[in-house]
């Protein structure tokens, strides 16, 4: 029966890492605006295709 | 919740566009004729043309196949410096979220944001044009966030793209007030987070306590859970708690006992206990129980932060008014930012556009709508020389005007340097568990001191356990709550009647109402969508033709509406001679006939007896004297008026008659007498009617009503409105469309649901009645806890069951008993429209006065 005094912490340990899972899905604002993220996943897969005339075209998208 | 639009398939779109004939690719609008045509695709104007060139250049045609004809017509004819303004220093600097050398982000709000399509082009944006980084749409507010590189591209540009593309950026005087940081509800959800996560694992590992597990392992388990749990709750204590903390201690320095303040008490006295009960090897402490206490206390605080996304309540009138405006300097016309323009400025108003501060009119004929500031009805006609109030809009062609008085020294804008506006109202939250939780404060120390000094006689070991474990079991966790709960479920019953409260405590006002107050404009009645009625000797076909052909030349509202009215089949026929005479009315000849349209006085000056008085031996309700009346001569001799009526809002007359059962009533209204007949008759003998008022007689007559001890609910609808509103305890801006301005209020109702005020009003009362059967609930738990606590016989285990079992019982209750009275209220009376069909309006784009959404 001693065995859960080993179980007891490594439950903790794995509870933790959700709890910090929590935290950086708060951080990043997925609890705040959540009409337009549902609509977006439908739009995933479709990518504009690329202008063949304009190769200069081509900011960097993820400039954050 | 949101509608959303179907997504077409490639192929489909493809056959589509050979097909339709008649529709606009871009915008789905009628096309004419000779429309215009390009690539095989037929548009309504250039403008949607060069919409489509642009994206097909940028490779987005994909916009056409995500949802059809999704497109929105383009402004038509755009100065190439309209958003020039957007580069000064000053505006930009004011305007950006974000700037730094490389990166700059802006967010703009664009009301023509509709549908799935919008949202895909708009987050493409980068493919049209270089130096466009991520670009990311709030679909709810209608607001894009775009990042970009300043050194490629200027703001003044991105704003022009998006005006382009018919994503007109609004640009307000507000959005260069600072933007609030991250919503505070970030911080709750994280303190919501570690609450739930301690509770959960504490709770766990103390049921091995609860259940004897430690006779298998030793008491070493015990132990060990205690120190775990001690662990565990930490940060609940000093993280999750820490507002209570904050609350309570500003309450005490005001010398107020708030609800916060046994709470903290309660968690204080817990956690001491539980530290020296481990520490010491005595037990294993509160710990679960203290971490659910924390978490069901923050489940309440998230739910009572109930906001509607797409409202704001705390509009002034820089939200009104827009950020830039057309000066004149010689004869060079400049697009420059409001705050730029001193006394003395030549400015220059299109059709639609807003009189942003006090002004001389230099060249007219000026038509002013003033229905949002004045509460006028009928738009107003100036001449050169006239004084022209901030906020009218004006009608028709363009005007030159010369600034009296700076922006914000403006007779309207002065509204707001009034005491009313500066009044900080957050003390007055929650009164009614404030008030309650006074006495029920004071009773617990008692007790808990009484209890302490008993065992002191009795057994001096037992003393100070019974004093904590009092003021344990007494932390009114089911107290505080019952009103969030109760109150929010009522709030979010009320959102989808399309009445939105601020906060849900505005019930706890709203139930104490004993005065109401309208204003007449917009809300008892409905500007231009009363009847018109014809006067005097009976018109043929051909005549109500030729009056039809005569109003289609002429932009007066007056003349717009009778010419709506009386068109049925008739067709236009061609008007010879046509004149205008600005303030009195209009002539011209239809197939050989003279037609004299215009003021009673007009046709006097003429030689003609205007005799159609038309309100003789009717009674004043019915009474078509109301409103506006435009007289009519057909070849010199007079054949009657038309009456337009003001109409009251459908349902008004029954409205008043519930509510002046219960309530005091009164009317104040900007306009001026000529209805006073009407809402006599409406209202009844008693009722104040005040007619003339200017914004501050209204603030005025409402500080009034409250000196007399009333509580004042204030109906209205305008900026003109906005003092009383804020004065009043309760104030409700009726808006026709959600998405709408309206000035800072309480609650945002609207117009549909005017007719159900009584309603509202009677679920407010029913709501608060629960929230104090809740506190009764709550109370009875409190006398068996404290009864067990005070013999100084408190197990972790009855504290376990007890605190869990008393929360979730009364918030089951209040939620369950409002839900069911809402559900009574929505299938009774209140059947206005289904779910759907509500959101789907509120999601609408409205047309904007100023560029127009096909």
């Amino acid at each position: 029966m001693s065995v859960i005094f080993l179980l007891i912490p490594l439950s903790i340990v794995f509870a933790v890492a959700f709890l910090f899972a929590f935290i950086w899905s708060v951080r990043s604002g997925q609890y705040e605006y959540t009409t337009t993220p549902s609509m977006r996943l439908l739009l995933d897969e479709r990518t504009a295709t690329k202008p063949a005339s304009e190769p200069d075209n081509s900011p960097n998208p993820k400039l954050k | 919740m949101t509608t959303y639009p179907t997504i077409a398939g490639p192929e489909r779109v493809s056959a589509t566009a050979e097909t339709r004939a008649s529709g606009c690719f871009h915008c789905g609008a009628a096309c004419a004729a000779e429309g215009v045509r390009f690539a095989g695709k037929a548009f309504c104007c250039l403008g949607c043309r060069t919409v489509f060139e642009i994206l097909s250049a940028g490779g987005l045609e994909q916009f056409y196949q995500l949802n059809e004809a999704a497109g929105t017509r383009p402004p038509q004819a755009m100065a190439s410096n309209q958003y020039c303004y957007l580069d000064e220093p000053g505006v930009r600097a004011r305007l950006v979220d974000f700037a730094d050398a490389t990166l700059t982000r802006v967010t703009f709000h664009l009301p023509t944001v509709h549908c799935i399509a919008c949202v895909w082009l708009l987050e493409n944006l980068f493919h049209l044009k270089p130096g466009i980084g991520q670009s990311q749409v709030n679909f709810a507010r209608k607001e894009a966030a775009i990042a970009f590189d300043p050194t490629r591209v200027k703001l003044s540009e991105v704003a022009t793209l998006l005006a382009s593309l018919g994503y007109e950026p609004k640009l307000n005087l507000a959005d260069l007030d600072a933007k609030p940081a991250n919503p505070a509800e970030r911080r709750l959800w994280l303190q919501l987070g570690v609450a739930g996560f301690a509770f959960g694992n504490a709770m766990f590992f103390a049921i091995t306590g609860y259940f004897g597990l430690d006779a298998f392992t030793g008491p070493q388990l015990k132990v060990f859970i205690g120190w775990l749990n001690l662990l565990l709750a930490v940060p609940v204590v000093t993280f999750s708690a820490a507002d209570y903390y904050r609350s309570a201690w500003r309450s005490l320095r005001q010398r107020l006992l708030n609800i916060d303040v046994p709470i903290a008490a309660g968690v204080v006295a817990i956690f001491a206990q539980s530290v020296w009960e481990v520490a010491s090897g005595h037990g294993e402490g509160y710990f679960d129980s203290l971490c659910g206490l924390i978490f069901f206390l923050l489940c309440g605080k998230l739910f009572q932060q109930k906001t509607f996304d797409r409202l704001a309540f705390d509009r002034d009138y820089k939200s009104f008014f827009p950020l830039s405006v057309t000066r004149r300097r010689g004869h060079a016309e400049e697009r420059v930012a409001l705050s730029q323009l001193s006394a003395g400025n030549h400015l220059v108003l299109r059709n639609g556009e807003l009189i942003p501060a006090d002004s001389k009119l230099l060249s007219g004929p000026a038509l002013i709508d003033y229905s949002f500031v004045t509460g006028e009805s009928e738009p107003v006609e100036k001449r050169p020389g006239d004084y022209l109030y901030a906020g009218g809009r004006q009608l028709g062609s363009s005007i030159e005007l010369e600034m009296v008085k700076p922006v914000s020294q403006s007779y309207l804008t002065s509204l707001w340097n009034q005491a009313a506006f500066r009044k900080d109202r957050s003390g007055t939250l929650n009164a009614l568990t404030n008030a309650y939780s006074q006495r029920f404060t004071k009773v617990i120390i008692a007790i808990a001191l009484g209890a302490a000094v008993f065992w002191t006689f009795v057994n001096p070991g037992k003393s100070l356990n019974a004093f904590t474990a009092v003021l344990i079991v007494a932390c009114p966790c089911a107290l505080a709550l019952a009103a969030p709960f109760a109150l929010g479920t009522s709030q979010r019953v009320l959102g989808r009647q399309k009445v939105f409260l601020k906060n849900p405590f505005v019930l706890e006002t709203l139930a104490k109402v004993d005065a109401i107050v309208f204003d007449k404009t917009g809300t008892l009645t409905a500007a231009g969508a009363g009847s018109v009625t014809w006067h005097g000797t009976p018109l043929n076909e051909a005549e109500e033709r030729w009056i039809y052909s005569m109003t289609r030349h002429s932009t007066h509202p007056l003349a717009v509406r009778i010419g709506e009215a009386i068109a049925r089949q008739h067709f236009p026929e061609p008007v010879r001679s046509f004149l205008e005479t600005t303030g009195c009315g209009i002539e011209g000849s239809v197939a050989g006939n003279e037609i004299w349209l215009g003021s009673a006085t007009w046709l006097e000056s003429r030689g003609l007896v205007c005799v159609a008085r038309c309100d003789e031996g009717t009674a004043p309700s019915e009474s078509p004297h109301i409103g506006s009346m435009v007289h009519v001569a057909l070849n010199g001799h007079y054949r009657g008026c038309y009456a337009l009526a003001s109409a009251l809002r459908a349902d008004a007359a029954q409205l008043i008659a519930k509510l002046s059962v219960n309530y005091e009533l009164a009317l104040l209204s900007g306009d001026n007498e000529q209805e006073q007949e009407r809402f006599r008759v409406l209202f009844g003998p008693g009722p104040h009617l005040q007619f003339h008022q200017s914004p501050l007689d209204k603030l005025g007559f409402i500080k009034r009503l409250q000196r007399e001890g009333k509580t004042v609910m204030m109906v209205g609808d305008g900026l003109n409105d906005a003092g009383a509103l804020k004065q009043a305890d309760v104030g409700v801006a009726v808006v026709e469309s959600v998405s709408a301005f309206s000035p800072a209020s309480d609650i945002i109702a609207s117009a549909a649901m005017v007719p159900h005020l009584a309603e509202v009003l009677s679920y407010a009362k029913q709501s608060v009645a629960t929230v104090r059967a809740a506190f009764l609930i709550s109370t009875v738990y409190n006398v068996v806890g404290v009864g067990i606590a005070a013999s100084g016989n408190l197990s972790p285990v009855v504290c376990a069951i007890l605190m869990p079992l008393s929360s979730v019982s009364v918030v089951a209750f209040a939620c369950g008993v409002t839900a069911w009275l809402g559900g009574r209220l929505r299938g009774g009376e209140l059947r206005v429209e289904s779910r759907s069909n509500a959101d789907s309006q509120l999601s609408t784009p409205r047309s904007q006065p100023t560029g127009g959404v096909p």
